[in-house]
């Protein structure tokens, strides 16, 4: 290859190069934040966590970030079954998961209005019963020793109970009497749901899901109050 | 590249392996310290042991021998085939139910074979069809690899198939169909970079297993190697790689095609379904030499016909009412990401124009993800992957066929309008496991 064409060639590789970088530079890049990767969840979710209309799917934003890596890990090691989410989860890893549910616990959204309550007066009743003082009988301690005297869940592993759909609070206690919902070993929810009946889970998620919650609801600093039970997910 | 090493028989590696696999597993460490005085200093166990690990990652021994939350290698990770439930066995060195008491020509028979260490026929779940092309210098060192992991001492579970498939001996019809034995055969014509990449997609890789269509015995035909298929049970459609119009790679730069195999992004797309497992577990993992090589061969694989080549125009055959539906719900729930204009914000948001995995004939894979969204797999070369939603929860099975009909079509696409009885079926397509 004489001189002159060596140097067309490279004229010309180098012009192909600049192209083709153009080519790809024209088209804008996805936003380099961890919102915008999260966008994963937000038909279920909403944007930012702040949940949907749909009864099924919980309010995420503002929950503790502990709380929420622990459902990340749950997904993805099948402790938790919900097929939806394990496929969606199952390749990411430890650091990203920590990242989503830092972005997750730090929104700071408005609440949707507390649902209209479907069930009897006595029902609630019970349920008011249930949340504040358990029922001895049965071994089934009062909500409001862990999840906190205003149900806002403490941190880092416990979640708050309020603003979220009566739904969703009754599938979640139905899933850890089956067995289709686990928390890390030792699982306390799972042996106090074992121990509800399917009344008093209607009771108990009606009652919740009907409570007033201000904007200022956030999870209690961590050794707030101290947590009768000993949980696999609040060290 | 071949790696020089790779070609050379080790008859003193066997040796130490037999050697050391007779100690039984729990003699593993002091049996691995006598192999090494075989081995001599130039061919250290231990670099046997790490290329062997290497090929196990190329072979993707772990996806199918481990169970979720199961220890790796254990194996009883259920199979769902049409012809019932396999469940893979237990290959690490417990000498009970693991290849404990194998020797190196036991494992090279069976990878080679596809006959278990007592003769037993395998069913093709284990890819010896495509096993049967690894060398037997990397079957040792996948041997030594194993061999050196601790036993775990797990029983295997009986598989579940139904009459007539739990009788082995159909195996033999089976085998007389579509298995042919034999070591890949450098091609002298193709450098080593080509024939490299031919090797692992051929052999470790078992790409064919998925991307070359299997028919109702669960076999699938040399003549239609690589031009795609529905994947039984699974229901992702695996592409072709063979047609420009799928995932045919003829067009693609070999970076795109590598970063698609190495990094499970590229600025024409991620993986999903079943790809991204074999991203996660397997390719991450291969140096870029050998992804490079892999993406060489694969662009030269012999471009087949389209099915579709003479279909007409996907465009003229949709109703104005569902091409104002789909459009409607496209820009109301997809365009932010994917643009107005389906260019996507590559690789973040993929684009859908001119995307062949949006227009190939398989609607599948284009509806699925609408329904069921996705995450690629976390690599190495795309730490926070930028995911999507599922759409199954808050669209009808029409809204879904409406915009994945406006998808296929628009932009220049050149796909073929979706209907409702293809989305629906879908909604019940496995997720995990």
């Amino acid at each position: 290859m004489n001189g002159s064409i060596r140097a067309k060639a490279i004229v010309l590789l180098a012009t192909a190069l600049i192209v083709s970088a153009d080519a790809r530079a024209q088209l804008a890049s996805a936003p380099d934040t961890i919102g915008a990767r999260v966008q994963g969840c937000a038909t279920c979710h909403g944007r930012a966590g702040e949940g949907s209309r749909d009864e099924n799917f919980p309010r995420i934003a503002g929950k503790p970030a502990g709380y929420l890596f622990n459902q990340l890990q749950n997904f993805r090691e099948g402790r938790r079954s919900y097929p939806p989410m394990n496929y969606l989860l199952a390749y990411l890893h430890d650091d990203y998961f920590q990242e989503m549910a830092n972005f997750f616990a730090a929104q700071r959204l408005p609440f949707a209005k507390p649902e209209h309550n479907v069930t009897t007066a006595a029902a609630t009743t019970a349920g008011e019963q249930l949340v504040h003082r358990g029922d001895g009988t049965s071994g089934i301690p009062p909500c409001v020793a862990c999840h906190g005297p205003r149900l806002t869940g403490i941190q880092p592993g416990i979640p708050g109970l309020v603003g979220l759909h009566s739904r969703y609070i009754s599938a979640q206690l139905e899933a850890w009497r089956a067995g289709t919902r686990h928390a890390k070993s030792p699982d306390c929810m799972q042996e106090i749901a074992a121990r509800l009946t399917e009344a008093q889970i209607t009771q108990i998620s009606a009652y919740l899901a009907a409570q007033p919650v201000s904007d200022a609801v956030l999870p209690a600093p961590q050794g707030t109050w101290k947590t009768p039970l000993s949980c696999g997910s609040q060290p | 590249m071949m790696k020089p090493a790779v070609a050379k028989p080790m008859p003193l590696l066997a040796l130490a392996i037999a050697l050391w696999c007779a100690t039984g597993s729990t003699g593993t460490r002091s049996a691995a310290v006598q192999a090494q005085t075989f081995l001599g200093a130039d061919q250290p166990l231990a670099q046997v042991i790490k290329r062997g690990e290497y090929l196990a990652y190329a072979g993707d021994c772990i996806a199918c021998h481990t169970q979720h939350d199961g220890q790796a290698f254990a194996g009883g990770l259920p199979m769902v085939t049409p012809f019932g439930t396999l469940y893979s066995p237990n290959i690490t060195p417990d000498s009970q139910w693991g290849i404990g008491n194998w020797s190196a020509d036991d494992f090279y028979n069976m990878l080679h074979t596809g006959r278990s260490r007592n003769g037993t026929l395998l069913y093709p779940a284990m890819p010896f069809p495509a096993y049967t092309r690894v060398t037997r210098a990397d079957s040792d060192a996948i041997f030594a690899y194993l061999s050196s992991l601790k036993p775990v001492h797990v029983p295997n579970h009986e598989n579940e198939l139904r009459f007539p498939y739990n009788n082995r001996s159909l195996l033999y019809g089976w085998r007389a169909l579509y298995f042919k034995e034999g070591e890949f055969k450098p091609d002298p014509t193709r450098n080593a970079q080509w024939n490299r990449g031919a090797y692992l997609v051929a052999g470790l890789g078992h790409c064919a297993t998925c991307h070359t269509a299997i028919n109702a015995l669960g076999g699938s035909s040399d003549a239609k190697a690589f031009a795609g298929g529905l994947i039984p049970m699974q229901d992702w459609y695996a592409p072709s790689l063979t047609l420009n119009r799928e995932a045919g790679l003829g067009d693609w730069p070999i970076e795109d095609i590598v970063g698609l195999l190495k990094a499970g992004t590229s600025p024409r797309g991620a993986v999903y379904g079943p790809m991204a497992e074999v991203v996660h577990n397997s390719l991450q993992y291969l140096t870029d030499p050998d992804v490079r090589a892999m993406a060489v061969y694969l662009k030269t694989l012999p471009e087949h016909q389209a099915a579709n080549a003479a279909a007409p125009d996907g465009a003229t055959q949709v109703s104005a009412s569902v091409l104002a539906k789909g459009s409607a719900i496209y820009q109301a729930q997809c365009s932010d990401c994917h643009g107005t204009d389906g260019r996507g914000k590559p690789p973040g948001y993929p684009p859908l124009a001119q995307n062949h995995s949006i227009e190939m004939q398989s609607a599948v894979n284009a509806i699925r993800m609408v329904l069921n969204g996705g995450y690629p797999p976390e690599t190495a070369g795309n730490t926070r992957p930028y995911g999507m939603p599922p759409f199954a929860q808050i669209m009808t099975d029409e809204e879904i066929a409406a915009v994945v009909t406006y998808i296929r079509i628009s932009w220049g696409n050149r796909g073929q309008p979706v209907t409702v009885g293809e989305v629906n079926p879908l909604r019940q397509a496995p997720l995990f496991d």
